[in-house]
């Protein structure tokens, strides 16, 4: 069953068109990734998914499955982002972006907030109902942080940490809205082969645990042909190719965009 | 029940310090009350209205980061509602003579409390009405909207002659003699400011301040967690101008420039953008300032006659102040920090351990 659905996605910028044509279909439960040379619009496609952007043309299909199995399709074009969180769509930037001022904790703390299911003047006034929710919160936090590996340094600032652990941070974050498919735009970017096995290692464990299908964009070409069920390759915004791991590597248009054209092809 | 009392006395024993502080205070400002001159309560007074005011202004600018330059508009609305609903109604018609006051205002009268919080909430309401054009724009923006629309209010008020009899202003307003008004409000609305902050609602506050886009894709409704940040700053700021207009007796628009909105402003930044002890520290240190600085109005400081001894010199070095505040302690005396027991502790600590560094260096040196 498709999880996440899109039709023909276009998203213009004045005259650049980022992102042409895209159609994107994510089974639930499976890994898929994004691939591409820089400037494809990868991270464009993501913005317009998670509802930063709203397409110039096209469709964000989204269709959720709640706890009792009670499936709903939701056009998500053009929806606010928050709303698209809502509905369990989590993601994590490229250049980090988290709370640098606040502790690792509270980072974690904020993606519960759309949850909340109490007002601010009972969060104010400490009634039952919101320290119980906050309890919970706290609970649920510790617990990924726990999972993360961060839970010693929950007390520190989120900019204090090692680049490492703020990737790490992010990906704990985006699990703590809650979410289905959970995007993540190069969680490897910037980390030595040994941390790249190691997340490699923890993407799948996530997946496992939580539930969840994941849909990230990466570079790492060893990370992206080891964990991914499918991999869609971009370049100057249009679908050059989709499929499974292998046979993208032996796909001629993708050979061609990340080497370029040799001048005597033998086929 | 064990557990309840031993949940009571870890508290004691975690907060002492705390509940000892408070005592003190409380004390303090009895003791006060009782035997201090009127000159001085009147800038106790006003110490405490600048505290609320601030707190509510930091609320929006330090803690949601949202720059917004509305304060006066607010507090004026604050302001009249407690001169309109609060003056006695016998004496309204002498007030009002220009243009009698509109006839089903002019019968209510409320007691000084309900027009207080009735200022606190019609100062929401405009908040409201305001944020919903104003909320979208971002930084300098935003401070310039609302810096028009607080002009517009008192242009409003100005004009309503038979609802706030115009430019005569209101006077013979009820007034508040004990400090324990207004210091009461204010302990309140710091307690409720700080419960606030430290609630989930505060933490979605504080993350649209750190990244808006990272906030917003976790889930954070920037729109509605702004406009909440905003009212309830307006409110505070109503209760703050309705607490003002006691204090003074007197209400006119002329009072409500948006020169006013820089004191406070000047408190925010002087005292630390989200920090609410901050706040504290520097109302009383911009308003007994403020008072202790007229000395360089008057013409004849020092015995000698400069002639740079004139009215307005106050507010040059209070300007100098700000300048130099901005230029070489940008983050203000507490930066986002709370002066709680381990801050101070972690201070004396730091300045304990430089005069020790200090004391050995001139011991070397003194070996040498």
């Amino acid at each position: 069953m498709s999880l996440l659905k899109t039709e023909n996605i276009i998203m213009k910028f004045g005259g650049v068109t980022a992102v042409n044509d895209l159609n994107i279909d994510i089974k639930k439960g499976e890994l898929a990734a994004l691939i591409g040379p820089n400037g494809a619009g990868k991270t464009t496609a993501f913005n317009v998914i998670t509802g930063v952007y709203a397409p110039t043309s096209g469709k964000v299909i989204l269709t959720t499955t709640d706890k009792f199995g009670v499936t709903t399709t939701v056009d998500t074009t053009g929806m606010k982002p928050h709303k698209i969180t809502n509905l369990g769509i989590a993601r994590t930037f490229q250049n980090i972006r988290l709370f640098k001022d606040l502790t690792v904790l509270e980072n974690v703390l904020i993606a519960t907030h759309h949850n909340v299911n109490y007002g601010f003047l009972s969060a104010t006034l400490r009634l039952p109902k919101a320290i119980k929710g906050e309890k919970k919160a706290k609970a649920d936090c510790e617990f990924l942080l726990e999972r993360m590996g961060l839970i010693d340094l929950k007390d520190e600032l989120a900019s204090s940490l090692p680049y490492g652990q703020q990737r790490h941070l992010e990906i704990a974050r985006a699990l703590a809205t809650n979410p289905q498919l959970l995007l993540l735009d190069e969680p490897a970017a910037g980390m030595n082969p040994q941390e790249t096995d190691e997340l490699t290692a923890l993407i799948f464990k996530l997946k496992t645990d939580f539930d969840l299908t994941i849909f990230m964009i990466e570079h790492h070409m060893d990370l992206v042909m080891e964990i991914s069920d499918h991999i869609y390759v971009l370049d100057f915004g249009c679908t050059i190719a989709k499929g499974t791991p292998s046979e993208i590597q032996n796909d001629p248009k993708v050979i061609e965009a990340y080497l370029g054209v040799d001048a005597n092809v033998e086929d | 029940m064990e557990i309840i009392q031993h949940g009571f006395s870890t508290y004691i024993k975690k907060h002492w310090k705390t509940i000892v502080f408070l005592g003190i205070l409380l004390l303090s400002i009895g003791l006060a009350d009782q035997y201090i001159d009127s000159y001085s309560r009147r800038i106790l007074n006003l110490c405490a209205i600048y505290t609320i005011i601030s707190l509510g202004m930091n609320l929006v600018n330090g803690f949601t980061g949202q720059f917004s330059l509305g304060q006066a508009g607010f507090m004026a609305i604050g302001a009249y509602s407690v001169a309109i609903f609060t003056v006695p109604i016998e004496i309204r018609p002498t007030l009002f003579y220009l243009e009698p006051m509109m006839p089903f205002l002019a019968n209510i009268q409320l007691p000084f409390v309900a027009a207080l919080i009735l200022g606190g909430l019609l100062s929401a309401g405009a908040a409201f009405l305001i944020g919903f054009p104003c909320l979208r724009l971002r930084g300098d923006y935003l401070a310039i909207a609302t810096l028009g629309f607080s002009e517009i209010i008192r242009i409003v008020f100005t004009n309503t002659q038979t609802i706030t009899n115009g430019a005569l202003g209101i006077k013979s307003i009820p007034t508040i003699k004990s400090l324990w008004w207004a210091y009461g409000i204010a302990i309140v609305i710091i307690i409720l400011t700080i419960l606030l902050i430290n609630s989930s609602y505060g933490r979605a506050f504080k993350s649209i301040r750190e990244d808006e886009i990272a906030a917003e894709a976790m889930g954070v409704a920037l729109f509605k967690t702004k406009m909440t940040s905003f009212m309830i700053g307006a409110f505070f700021t109503g209760i703050g101008g309705g607490l003002f207009a006691a204090l003074l007796g007197t209400v006119d628009p002329k009072q409500f420039y948006f020169i006013l909105t820089y004191n406070f402003l000047l408190i925010i930044v002087l005292g630390g953008m989200g920090s609410i002890s901050g706040t504290i520290l520097a109302s009383f240190i911009v308003t007994i300032g403020q008072e202790w600085l007229r000395f360089l109005d008057e013409p004849m400081a020092f015995g000698l006659d400069l002639p740079i001894f004139r009215p307005g010199l106050r507010m040059v070095v209070f300007s100098i102040l700000l300048m130099c505040i901005v230029l070489f302690y940008r983050k203000g005396i507490m930066g986002t920090n709370e002066l709680t027991w381990d801050f101070i502790g972690k201070k004396l600590r730091t300045i304990k351990s430089k005069f020790s560094k200090k004391k050995s260096i001139t011991q070397g040196g003194n070996k040498k």
